[in-house]
């Protein structure tokens, strides 16, 4: 890097971690500047990860007013204070986190994140994005990639006892260690809108069911004009015939998805506190992984299902466009 | 195990209620499905058996903070936490319940009020104190549903499980290193305890590589420390090997005990100079003169302080003053005084030499009234400055690399690599597996690892649990063997080097028949405890009821409420570095340390005749052990597949060694994925080489 040291303050506070990633990495942590998006319990678990982590900046955005629900898995917000009545989801938050570290600069942008122009994702070296419906995935995905520098996208979602998470590092070099030896490593990452594009039958055969229910899902509530997550026990006869529908188009079988996975991610929508943590503790390891450009990164989806505790890597992305 | 089960696990499992349970007034959604489900007495079931369980939680530290907050938010209402531990300015990386401001405070109670700020209206009991407390007794524990174990030593933990064993309450273990985890579930008589596997045993060193033939920096820090360190500052009256180095050792140390004396009138700098050149030089001179020894070495070379700082510079060596302002001895630094900031810098013979003189210094002007009563402390600045001078001229000596100050730290302090992130993760899968043995779903309990890389496409791997094993001596009723020269070891070495050391209890008696040999306790009378304290020095054979070969011996612990039956046979002869105890344990096997592999071929040679071990002590050991490869995520739980156990968690090692036993393991794993091997924990890639893949 450019030589410049840590303070004593920084190698005190952060010597545990140090001696995982080193020095250098948590120079490159501090220079990092972070946007996420939907503050629910597992970006709440990834912002409080980051911040403890010691990057430099977090930005957050979420205008919701705080609901009940929203609360449900989150930390940050004392439930029984009524004087965030008037105050966002982020803003909330943001009193929270900054306490967490006081060398990391937390703050809030208002507004809708897909109304930004691209010069926006311009001061961001990662955005993650949640509670986002599929169209604003592929456009916040589209004016990251527009820009000049790298800037790594992800997506994350959790429903039920299951959580996804999305990452697009674009051409990604990285550093690893082989033996004695570091040894550089290149990464291709395809953007969201083609990841989602790879025909279903290109995949491999033992590809998590997770993936297609939540494409399903997101096709879902994309039709119906609903706000992500917004789904109950009573879409779940309309949502078996949009699975049949895009089955059929892919020309695969729909038995692929099992009815009570529909089910669960339909009916139970609301986060469940420990899948919270794995997924957003696995968010953050990632986006210091990328921030460090130290270890293999995941590549490019991540499932898990606290139902048989498996966190599995999914790599979707077309033949020819893989590394 | 059967699949079939299936089903009614996932009945279970999806509706989780979170909210709802917290706060009845806070409308949740889950009462909606609830009320529309298939199957409501299940949830009903669940829901009540969230709520009403009653849970502890053992350390409120890097686990145990994320472990506190997921079990709030999932709805647990009643948990207790014990933990003897203050907070420290290290802990709040990761500890994130705790502010700067907490330093210094009891962990269990301050975690208490952060979780109560989000989740006010639960019950959460803290108790700043040890687990091993006699307080925290069998009926302590018999009233939690389940114990939650977010540990960082290998003590505590085998005490709590025999707690949880003889109150037969589950228990959930746990353990982090870097980026690795694991979570594995006990419940007696159904899946293994955490004693049914042999453990680690803390890594030592033979006393003659400490003493005469270091080859690596970690024997130049445990001489350091050990040694050097113990023997200038800490109890005088304690044995130390610091002059064992050669054949004429026995001859030597008569005179060199005055050595490390002070004498009256003797000036600072003097001092400092005479014990300098006495280690560094002299020592090595008499070390050499034993050409046996180097016969198959590299000869070290002495070095003394003329040679490396001028006499001029020592006396304008460090500033004393610029310490005047900290009279908290915990801020006085040889760094500081010497304008050394960066603690990642490996600093030049010379540097170490001048933080070595200064150190000593600080010590006699600043701190004076500790000297004699110092132990080595990772968090004691000054001290972690003197001894990582004094292992890096020991290590110019010896041809061995030098290291900075942040590296010797992390050797002396076994410092265990810890990041937020993987403690998230590990918290978040107890909990998971918390409700099923609330459940008592006793078919989808799994021990889940957190790896750094993906193992069949899985970060997060789940393995069925394991039986007990029959021939565990903690969970199953196996008598044990002890080889012992009757006629030379005495109840003291019994006691002291097999059942604490060994068997890992705290309040043991000892009983031979009907007569007791040996007992711990408060309410016991000065007859009793003078008796007690006279068959602690008689050798076995000589004890009131003479112990011999053949003798089968009864050890308990009354606090942990374990029986041991030992059986004694009598040996003469015991290979002084092989079995250093003069005693041999076996029907219960402890896994071997690693071996020293640079040295290990050479010791035999050794011309020391000592035979006890330097150890490190294990401050913090997170044990990683076991990634089964062949074992996939469901397998038949009758058989371990994985016989080969490793441990990641290396807490005596610097990061270099740390990382290769992660290799070795994660070699294994890798069967899908090549042998794609890498360590993200490297503090110095940048001067490594580069190639290019592909």
């Amino acid at each position: 890097m450019d030589g410049e040291e840590l303070t004593e303050q920084e190698t005190a506070l952060y010597d545990r971690q140090i001696r995982v990633w080193g020095a250098d990495a948590q120079r490159r942590l501090s220079k990092a500047h972070i946007l996420v998006s939907g503050l629910k319990g597992t970006v709440v678990e990834f912002c409080k990860n980051i911040v403890l982590a010691g990057v430099g900046s977090l930005t957050l955005i979420d205008d919701r007013p705080v609901t009940k629900e929203a609360l449900s898995a989150n930390f940050l917000i004392d439930p029984d204070d009524n004087e965030f009545t008037g105050k966002s989801l982020a803003e909330l938050c943001c009193d929270s986190l900054k306490d967490f570290n006081p060398m990391v600069r937390v703050s809030v942008e208002n507004g809708d994140l897909s109304s930004f122009g691209v010069d926006f994702y311009d001061k961001f070296d990662v955005v993650v994005v949640s509670c986002c419906s599929i169209t604003a995935k592929r456009l916040i995905n589209e004016k990251c990639r527009k820009l000049p520098k790298r800037v790594a996208f992800y997506t994350v979602d959790c429903r039920d006892s299951c959580g996804e998470i999305f990452v697009d590092l674009q051409n990604y070099t990285y550093s690893k260690k082989k033996l004695d030896e570091t040894i550089e490593c290149q990464l291709q990452y395809p953007s969201f809108e083609d990841a989602i594009a790879v025909p279903w039958k290109s995949l491999p055969r033992r590809m998590s069911k997770l993936y297609f229910a939540m494409r399903v899902i997101e096709q879902f509530e994309e039709a119906e004009g609903r706000d992500p997550g917004q789904t109950s026990k009573d879409d779940l006869p309309k949502v078996l015939k949009l699975r049949k529908e895009l089955f059929e188009a892919q020309s695969l079988n729909e038995s692929l998805i099992p009815d009570s996975l529909l089910e669960r991610l339909v009916s139970c929508t609301t986060e469940f506190p420990p899948v919270c943590a794995v997924i957003g503790g696995i968010l953050g390891q990632e986006v210091i992984k990328a921030i460090s450009g130290k270890g293999d990164p995941l590549k490019n989806f991540f499932f898990f299902d606290a139902m048989d505790g498996k966190g599995i890597i999914e790599d979707i992305s077309k033949p020819d466009s893989g590394s | 195990m059967p699949k079939k089960k299936k089903k009614n696990q996932t009945l279970n499992l999806y509706r989780y209620p979170s909210l709802c349970s917290i706060n009845p007034s806070i409308h949740s959604p889950y009462f909606d499905f609830l009320a529309l489900s298939v199957s409501p007495m299940a949830s009903q079931q669940q829901l009540s058996s969230i709520k009403g369980a009653k849970v502890l939680m053992v350390g409120a530290g890097g686990i145990g903070c994320e472990l506190l907050k997921t079990l709030a938010l999932s709805g647990f209402e009643d948990i207790h936490t014990i933990d003897m531990d203050t907070i420290e300015v290290s802990n709040l990386n990761r500890q994130f319940l705790f502010r700067k401001s907490h330093v210094g405070q009891s962990k269990a109670k301050v975690a208490r009020e952060a979780v109560l700020r989000f989740r006010p209206h639960i019950s959460i009991t803290p108790y700043h104190a040890n687990v091993k407390d006699a307080c925290f007794n069998v009926e302590f524990f018999k009233q939690f549903n389940v114990v939650l174990n977010g540990l960082d030593n290998l003590d505590a933990r085998r005490h709590v499980n025999r707690l949880c064993l003889a109150a037969d309450v589950p228990l959930i273990e746990s353990g982090t290193t870097g980026f690795l985890g694991q979570v594995t579930v006990h419940i007696k008589g159904k899946t293994e305890c955490y004693e049914c596997q042999p453990k680690p045993a803390p890594k030592t060193y033979p006393v003659c590589t400490i003493t005469s033939t270091p080859s690596k920096f970690v024997h130049c820090i445990v001489w350091a420390k050990e040694l050097l360190f113990a023997k200038l500052f800490g109890d005088k009256n304690q044995e130390n090997d610091l002059n064992v180095r050669s054949s004429d050792a026995t001859r030597q140390s008569e005179h060199a005990e005055d050595v490390f004396e002070r004498k009256k009138e003797e000036d600072i700098e003097q001092y400092g100079r005479r014990i300098y050149d006495h280690v560094f030089g002299y020592n090595i001179e008499v070390a050499l003169s034993n050409e046996e020894t180097w016969k198959h070495r590299n000869r070290p070379k002495p070095i003394y302080s003329r040679d490396v700082l001028p006499v001029e510079l020592t006396q304008q060596n460090g500033n004393v003053d610029k310490n005047s302002v900290a009279d908290d001895p915990s801020s006085v630094s040889a760094m500081a005084s010497l304008g050394l900031k960066n603690p990642q810098d490996i600093w030049s013979l010379s540097e170490n030499s001048r933080i070595f003189f200064e150190a000593l210094k600080l010590f006699f002007v600043k701190r004076e009234k500790e000297i004699g009563n110092l132990t080595f402390d990772k968090d004691d600045q000054l001290a972690v400055e003197f001894v990582t001078a004094a292992a890096n001229i020991r290590a110019a000596s010896f041809g061995i690399p030098l290291h900075s100050l942040f590296e010797a730290k992390g050797i002396a302090g076994n410092i265990v690599h810890a990041v937020a992130t993987t403690n998230a993760i590990i918290a978040g899968l107890i909990v998971i597996e918390a409700i099923k043995v609330l459940q008592n779903d006793v078919n989808s309990y799994r021990m889940t690892y957190c790896l750094e890389h993906p193992s069949r496409k899985m970060l997060l791997m789940p393995v069925e649990p394991f039986e007990p094993n029959k021939s565990c001596y903690v969970c199953s009723e196996t008598p044990l063997l002890l080889e012992v020269n009757t006629y030379c070891s005495k109840l003291r070495d019994f006691v002291e080097k097999i059942v604490k050391a060994k068997l890992g209890m705290s309040f043991p008696s000892i009983m031979h028949g009907s007569s007791l040999l040996y007992e711990v306790g408060d309410d016991l009378d000065e007859a009793m405890i003078t008796n007690y304290a006279a068959n602690l020095d008689k050798v076995l054979s000589e004890l009131p009821s003479p112990v011999t070969g053949g003798t089968i011996l009864t050890v308990d612990d009354l606090q942990q409420e374990l029986s041991c039956s030992v059986t004694i046979k009598h040996r003469e002869e015991f290979d002084e570095e092989k079995e250093p105890d003069g005693m041999v344990l076996s029907g219960w096997t402890q896994a071997p340390a690693k071996e020293d592999n640079n040295t290990s071929a050479n010791n035999g040679e050794s011309t020391s005749n000592t035979s006890q071990a330097v150890s490190l002590e294990t401050m913090e050991v997170n044990e990683i052990q076991i990634v089964p490869t062949g074992a996939g995520s469901v397998s038949s739980g009758t058989k371990r597949k994985l016989s080969d156990m490793s441990d990641a968690a290396d807490p005596d090692h610097s990061s270099v060694i740390t990382e290769t036993s992660s290799k070795e393991e994660l070699q294994e794993l890798d069967d899908d994925d090549g042998d794609d091997v890498v360590m993200i924990d490297d503090v110095n890639s940048d001067g490594s080489k580069k190639k290019r893949l592909q």
